[in-house]
């Protein structure tokens, strides 16, 4: 079964436990300057939205990669970057519409999310179920079953 | 390790920034944050010094665990002698800045000298300068904080501002990061803008790595989330009401000060509640709180998001004031609320919004306002001296003014801006200031709580609720309950609060994991990520090391053991309602008990035993 990165933005605190968790897996430290998933904050508006690559079907940044150094992972559907052939030339940061592709300058090769081969780090570590890891088919379910929960069963509906 | 072992020393008068090695010696006595940016200022200041001269320093500093994924492991401390108590002054915050200076690679910022004019400090990782802030002087912290990121065209930067009302001279302007976090209590941003220094912008990319066990650091704090995550208050009462879940319950024990504390339950309590917070408002079908809002790292997630009804009269056509931003803590609450007898929710947001704006303190101005109203209630000022405002006790037009004026030190402001203890003495009337060493009272009646009459009376800093939080005990039952009513046991229960929470605040965590953990839980963070060998034990030797040399700072200072006392009025007036009917606070049964307990001797200096052995300097 492939399982997506689910983000509920709404149980999002943004005590940025996700950043430090993605740090620390990929990179050793805490730094969340160095985290493959972001949150934001809109302080106007009161809200924090954490945003990380979504694994696009046909990923445009595996399109544009010149040298192929961004592949499909089998077990996870992931499209991870290899990084011995990785030149740094940044297409793939251009051609991502969503901006979740972003080069390293202390690497000098370009860093995404790769689900951590299957256990995300960032899911474990939020502490309020706003990032999950849940079944790639029905990440529309729970969402489903609240407005399920909220039908009249008298009335009818037609779709 | 944990520390990055670096401090950015920082001379404002000479204009340099250098880094210097850390002083490991010291960190293995005094851990971090408030503790080891204690033994530097006592090394490096003399203790009776100008608070608001170039001799006095500014410490920002992190702790060992700030910046790590401990939960609440995001904070950060403001040490320097205070100029509202004359005392060490050490005031905390979360936020993002504390991580984000950890980040850049060091453990402290100390801030010497004065600067001949206004500058900031910006730091990316190594790189540290002073820069102009001629642009910046004269606007608020929210002000400074757009500026800043524009001119650096980084949203990533994280900005600490002192607002207007420090650079008119507030005695209790705080230190504001991310907008509405402060290091609040104390005149910290007082002396920050003494020293012409407008802010500090930082960006740290390094990261925190070096962690001594990184595979059981990372267990430990994913256990230790969990803990907190399972307990009542950190896993549901806080993340849903806030330090606001107390509002009701204080009042319900009798024991929230009321009217400048002539009484002991104010009946508009529920109308400010963290509950009232939750409730949609008729006008315009919305709550007050938009959401709970975390700091760095942390878990529980307390913090308040609020909005003010735009058709609320002081926010009317002022459009800049409709967002969201920072809402109402419980100390804020009732300060500006309960202690002024203002129970209008928006009044008190706004009056939040405009000391987060403008960086004071809303502890210490909402009391002073208080102590105004009873001085225009007993006819000792008059609309003459408040520049035409009525000070009637629960007139929110008269707090929203109030807080107007503070932020600019326009008029009556100035006055206002002196606190309460030389505010009641301006106008003749010294007892009416409910003040220790200064500094103001915050939400909890010692009438009703005995062991905070104690607290508030030997607390270093001038009265705080956040040196030793008897309130856990003798309200809720943390670690273990204890009768509010009585004195008996308060000086050791007083004691061990105040030696746990030294050491707590040093590692960088924030005290309201308390609630859930003990010592014994802080310990193995501390284990698997510092040099050394830590457990319970030696985090509360050193915890007690720490408020030995703060107090030991503070009788350099000049303060004697005449100032470990409480106004008349709560030794003297007894409550007049409630469980505590009848009573005072019975601090003359305790702090002789304390004194022993601490090893002091009788005219409140340190014995040359207890010097010794806490290994104190001398």
């Amino acid at each position: 079964m492939q399982k997506s990165l689910h983000i509920d933005p709404g149980k999002c605190t943004g005590c940025v436990q996700c950043e430090l968790a993605c740090s620390f897996e990929n990179e050793g430290v805490f730094n969340t300057a160095k985290s493959r998933i972001k949150v934001f904050t809109f302080h106007q508006e009161g809200r924090f939205v954490p945003y990380t690559c979504t694994q696009c079907d046909e990923a445009w940044c595996m399109q544009a990669c010149p040298v192929d150094a961004i592949v499909i992972n089998a077990k996870t559907g992931s499209k991870d970057i290899i990084e011995d052939r990785c030149v740094g030339c940044k297409v793939c940061t251009i051609a991502c519409p969503f901006g979740t592709v972003n080069y390293n300058q202390d690497t000098g090769k370009v860093i995404k999310c790769d689900l951590c081969g299957g256990d995300p780090a960032c899911a474990s570590a939020c502490p309020t179920a706003a990032i999950t890891y849940i079944d790639a088919d029905t990440t529309g379910l729970d969402r489903m079953r609240a407005w399920a929960a909220k039908t009249d069963n008298t009335a009818q509906a037609s779709a | 390790m944990a520390w990055t072992n670096k401090v950015l020393r920082v001379n404002l008068s000479e204009g340099t920034c250098k880094s210097e090695p850390l002083n490991t010696e010291w960190a293995q006595d005094y851990i971090g944050q408030r503790g080891l940016a204690t033994r530097y200022m006592v090394e490096e200041v003399d203790a009776t010094c100008d608070p608001l001269g170039p001799d006095n320093k500014l410490i920002f500093a992190t702790g060992p665990l700030t910046g790590t994924m401990a939960s609440t492991g995001g904070r950060y401390s403001v040490i320097t002698k205070g100029p509202l108590t004359g005392a060490i002054a050490c005031s905390n915050s979360g936020g993002f800045l504390g991580a984000e200076l950890k980040s850049a690679g060091w453990d402290m910022v100390i801030l010497e000298g004065k600067s001949d004019k206004p500058v900031y400090l910006y730091i990316e990782n190594e790189e540290a300068q002073l820069l102009s802030a001629d642009d910046l002087w004269g606007k608020s912290v929210w002000e400074t904080d757009e500026l800043l990121h524009k001119k650096h065209q980084d949203p990533q930067l994280r900005i600490a501002a002192c607002g207007r009302s420090a650079e008119t001279g507030c005695l209790y302007a705080g230190v504001v990061n991310d907008l509405h976090r402060a290091a609040g209590r104390s005149g910290v941003g007082t002396v920050m803008a003494s020293k012409n220094l407008k802010a500090l912008a930082v960006r740290g990319t390094r990261g925190v790595g070096n962690i001594k066990d990184p595979a059981r650091f990372m267990e430990t704090a994913r256990e230790q989330k969990q803990v907190l995550a399972d307990h009542p208050v950190t896993g549901e009462g806080l993340p849903t009401l806030g330090t606001q879940v107390l509002m009701n319950v204080i009042n319900e024990t009798g024991a929230l000060p009321t009217r400048n504390m002539r009484e002991v339950k104010f009946d508009g309590a529920r109308k400010i509640s963290g509950e009232q917070m939750l409730e949609v408002r008729k006008t315009d079908g919305r709550p007050n709180l938009t959401t709970n809002a975390a700091c760095f790292g942390c878990t529980i997630a307390c913090g308040r998001i609020s909005t003010i009804d735009q058709g609320h009269f002081t926010v009317e056509n002022k459009p800049q004031y409709w967002g969201n931003s920072g809402g109402l803590e419980y100390e804020a609450a009732w300060a500006l609320g309960a202690d002024t007898g203002v129970d209008d929710l928006d009044a008190l947001t706004y009056a939040n919004f405009l000391c987060n704006e403008d960086g004071f303190d809303p502890i210490s101005f909402g009391s002073t306002v208080a102590a105004a109203m009873e001085l225009f209630d007993i006819g000792a000022i008059s609309t003459k001296e408040t520049g035409g405002m009525e000070f009637n006790f629960g007139s929110a037009e008269a707090l929203a003014w109030a807080a107007e004026k503070v932020a600019t030190g326009e008029g009556f402001g100035a006055d206002l801006a002196l606190g309460s203890k030389r505010l009641c003495e301006k106008y003749g009337h010294p007892e009416l200031s409910m003040t220790v060493k200064g500094q103001e009272f915050p939400a909890y009646d010692p009438r009703g709580i005995q062991g905070m009459g104690l607290t508030y009376a030997t607390s270093n800093r001038g009265a705080c609720h956040l040196r030793s939080y008897t309130v856990s005990s003798e309200i809720l039952g943390i670690p273990e309950k204890t009768d509010p009513l009585v004195t008996d046991g308060k000086a050791g229960l007083v004691k061990a609060f105040q030696d746990v929470t030294a050491a707590w605040d040093s590692t960088g965590l924030c005290l309201f994991t308390s609630f859930a953990w003990s010592l014994e839980n802080v310990a193995p963070h501390m284990d698997s990520a510092c040099e050394g060998d830590w457990d319970a034990d030696r985090l509360m030797e050193t915890g007690e090391r720490i408020w030995n040399l703060e107090r030991d700072f503070n009788m350099r200072a000049g303060l004697t053991a005449a100032d470990d006392t409480l106004p008349k009025r709560l030794l003297e007036e007894a409550a007049n309602t409630g469980p505590a009917e009848g009573k005072v606070s019975g601090l003359a049964e305790m702090l002789p008990e304390y004194y022993k307990e601490r090893g002091w001797r009788q005219d409140g200096n340190l014995s040359d035993e207890t010097r010794e052995r806490l290994r104190l300097p001398g």
